[in-house]
């Protein structure tokens, strides 16, 4: 079928047939009040927020389920229109008890955004208010339930029917004591339920997690790729830089989900949701040194001096070198220039996250590490990696290495054990405390994902940007720097200038990444070639 | 900028001192003899110098006056605040560090756990008071002596500003 044109608030535009005129709208940057539409839900038209003008027809309609017509002439923002919505918006708002103060929504909220938008009256209700039944009542692990605050949208009841095909959420009652809950002794149970909190557009459904930590308007937001497992769903990292005194002191304090049609539409897991804590909990931040009578604090250059010394002692092959997927392609390109092709040490890939069983048919992966497929491609892994704790010890070889530089795993206290027995070196390169860091002779801070920038390769093989959200803590640094660090030392002329020089070498050196640039990878990111 | 040069009388030094006491005394004497007069009802046209006995005697204020905050009260005696942090936020000043908590009334929902202002840095603008939507803070304590030894001194927690020695001096609780 031939493209054709509508004409919104005077802006002509190419419109796809078949399409909303929402949907248009929103595509070309004209914003027409919305409730109960979302891109990535069944139309259900409502709220009528979304009235507007069409010349020709007589009556005002939804936006949100009218397709457009060739030749068609929309007004979303003239006076009958504008005025039309105001008064939904009231009504809307006649019972709605207009806690803000206490409703963590605030500042993110439909209804205060549109009444400042559309609004702006001053309440004419002199009646009493409904009061529906209950105020803050917990309808799963992650999500808190507001009945006086809901609009009746149906977007979460239809979220539970279409995307999770659960169901655990309906509309009871009808006229003004109509209220959403969840069926009686039934609570959410499915593996998304906190995306519901996401698409309600008011504070009915809060984030139990999120609750009173923080007001959203402290917060600022970096675009990310979520790290709890190997789909990689594109989130933005909401982090509160200025006012530590809240949330106990954590920075990054929840991810929300971004669109990407490849890969997450606009959904998120809640298992990688809440994966968030390890960024702020239980963090490395200086090197430590075991020695004679205990663990001393030293400064990272001390720490890579060291571990330069210890490298060069030991160049006779008995160098092994556990890599983590959780590190970016830049990171782990970097390890690979250094220690597998300039100092030939052994490098593996020990699976420590895979769930078996625990996929499912819509995000969820097996594999909880979100660069596997990068790993495994700039290592050249095959068919037996990674390699299952259980195999470790028969992947280091007949011999047990001298040194062990371990990133970030937590080796299986029986290998650890051995392996101390043994008189290996053990270097613990990672972010977050564990008991092997604990049992390690040498420990090197590392920085997350969150604080630096870079790149994963999804499971599918699509090459996704991430930035940096919040500073390093401490003497943490980047994985590359610690390589670079260490070539210095040793006298190899390596040299990584940073994530976007690494990612150019990158590029050009290992095939699968050919012809990527940042720019291709903005915004949805994109597929490596396939060998 | 230039020096003034002095004359030798000035360099002498001694003679700008007698000079210095003198004027003093001059005005020590006048004042007593006008305030004198004053008492036995005399010369009532004629000012004498003023001073107060602070702190003895302290001054009338402003009704308006901005003073030390203090937090409002429920009836029973709980906070009025729900840690919205709408002053937290207004603050130009950066001074009040509130952190939220559950209220056990769910009617209520939200309290501050800790809730306090660092007077030392506090530019006293009364904006919190301002952007409070709960009429839940006020400066109307007539409080200004607020002085430390040390800069945590100058803290005020969520008890100070609930409880206050000289309360019955305050204005009385309006309720909205
Ligand atoms: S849902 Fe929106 S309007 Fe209603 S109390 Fe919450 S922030 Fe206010
Ligand atoms: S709870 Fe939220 S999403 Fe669900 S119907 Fe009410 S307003 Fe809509
Ligand atoms: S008076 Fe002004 S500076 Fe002082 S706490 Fe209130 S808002 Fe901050
Ligand atoms: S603005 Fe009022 S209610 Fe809100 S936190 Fe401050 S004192 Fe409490
Ligand atoms: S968005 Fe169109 S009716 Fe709700």
């Amino acid at each position: 079928m031939d493209k054709f044109t509508v004409t919104i608030n005077g802006h002509t535009i190419e419109a796809k047939p078949g399409q909303s005129v929402l949907q248009t709208a929103l595509d070309n940057g004209i914003h027409i009040p919305h409730y109960c539409f979302h891109p990535g839900l069944p139309v259900a038209g409502n709220c009528r927020m979304c009235l507007v003008e069409i010349e020709g027809v007589p009556k005002l309609q939804i936006a949100c389920g009218t397709t457009v017509r060739d030749g068609m002439v929309v007004w979303s923002n003239n006076d009958r229109v504008r005025q039309a919505v105001r008064h939904v918006l009231e009504f809307l708002l006649i019972n709605h008890p207009v806690d803000c103060p206490v409703c963590d929504q605030a500042g993110e909220c439909g209804l205060q955004d549109y009444y400042m938008l559309v609004g702006r009256y001053d309440s004419r209700f002199a009646e009493n208010k409904v009061v529906k039944h209950k105020k803050a009542t917990p309808i799963g692990r992650w999500v808190m339930l507001d009945q006086e605050r809901c609009i009746l949208c149906s977007r979460c009841v239809r979220f539970t029917r279409e995307i999770t095909k659960t169901n655990e959420m309906a509309i009871f009652n009808r006229g003004d004591h109509a209220e959403i809950d969840v069926f009686p002794g039934g609570e959410l149970r499915n593996r998304y339920s906190a995306n519901i909190v996401d698409i309600c557009p008011v504070g009915a459904l809060t984030c139990r997690d999120f609750r009173f930590r923080c007001r959203v308007w402290y917060l600022k937001q970096a675009p990310s790729i979520c790290p709890g497992c190997a789909r990689g769903c594109n989130i933005a990292i909401h982090f509160n830089p200025e006012r530590p005194h809240h949330a106990g002191g954590r920075r990054v304090l929840r991810f929300k989900p971004r669109p990407n049609p490849h890969v997450n539409a606009f959904w998120l897991c809640d298992d990688g949701r809440y994966s968030y804590p390890f960024i702020d909990d239980h963090r490395l931040r200086f090197a430590a040194l075991r020695e004679e009578g205990g663990v001393r604090q030293l400064y990272l250059k001390d720490a890579l001096d060291r571990l330069a010394d210890w490298l060069r002692a030991s160049r006779s092959g008995r160098t092994a070198y556990l890599l983590s997927a959780d590190s970016s392609n830049e990171e782990l390109f970097a390890a690979r220039k250094l220690l597998r092709d300039a100092l030939g040490v052994r490098c593996l890939l020990p699976d420590t996250g895979l769930r078996t069983g625990d996929a499912d048919d819509f995000l969820i992966c097996e594999d909880k590490h979100p660069n596997t497929r990068g790993a495994r491609i700039l290592f050249g892994l095959g068919e037996n990696d990674p390699v299952a704790p259980d195999r470790l010890e028969a992947g280091l070889g007949a011999e047990l290495p001298e040194l062990l530089l371990v990133n970030r795993a937590d080796l299986p206290s029986p290998l650890r054990d051995k392996l101390l027995a043994a008189g290996t070196r053990l270097v613990f390169l990672g972010t977050n405390d564990n008991a092997t860091a604990a049992a390690a002779h040498l420990v090197v801070p590392l920085v997350v994902f969150a604080e630096q920038a870079g790149t994963f390769t999804n499971f599918e093989g699509r090459v996704q940007k991430f930035e940096l959200a919040v500073p390093p803590l401490g003497d943490a640094a980047p994985e590359w720097s610690v390589h670079q660090g260490l070539a210095e030392r040793l006298g190899i002329d390596l040299a990584f200038p940073g994530p976007a020089a690494i990612f150019r070498q990158l590029t050009a050196e290992v095939d699968a990444f050919r012809g990527l640039s940042h720019e291709s990878l903005t915004p949805h990111g994109a597929m490596i070639r396939h060998e | 900028m230039a020096k003034p040069k002095l004359n030798l009388l000035e360099r002498l030094y001694l003679p700008e001192i007698l000079r210095g006491l003198l004027i003093t005394t001059r005005h020590h004497f006048a004042n007593l003899t006008v305030h004198i007069l004053h008492r036995v009802g005399l010369a009532k046209g004629k000012r004498g110098a003023v001073t107060f006995q602070y702190p003895e005697d302290p001054r009338p204020v402003a009704r308006r006056l901005r003073a030390r905050h203090r937090l409002m009260k429920r009836p029973d005696g709980s906070t009025r605040c729900v840690a919205c942090m709408m002053c937290e936020t207004i603050c130009p000043a950066h001074c009040i560090y509130i952190v939220a908590d559950e209220h056990p009334d769910p009617r209520i929902e939200k309290r501050p756990k800790s809730f306090d202002i660092d007077l030392g840095i506090c530019v006293m603008c009364g904006y919190c008071v301002e952007a409070c939507p709960e009429d839940a803070i006020r400066m109307d304590t007539y409080i200004t002596e607020t002085s430390s030894f040390t800069r945590e001194g100058m803290l005020l927690t969520l008890d100070d500003l609930m409880n206050h020695h000289n309360e019955d001096n305050f204005p009385k609780h309006t309720s909205s």
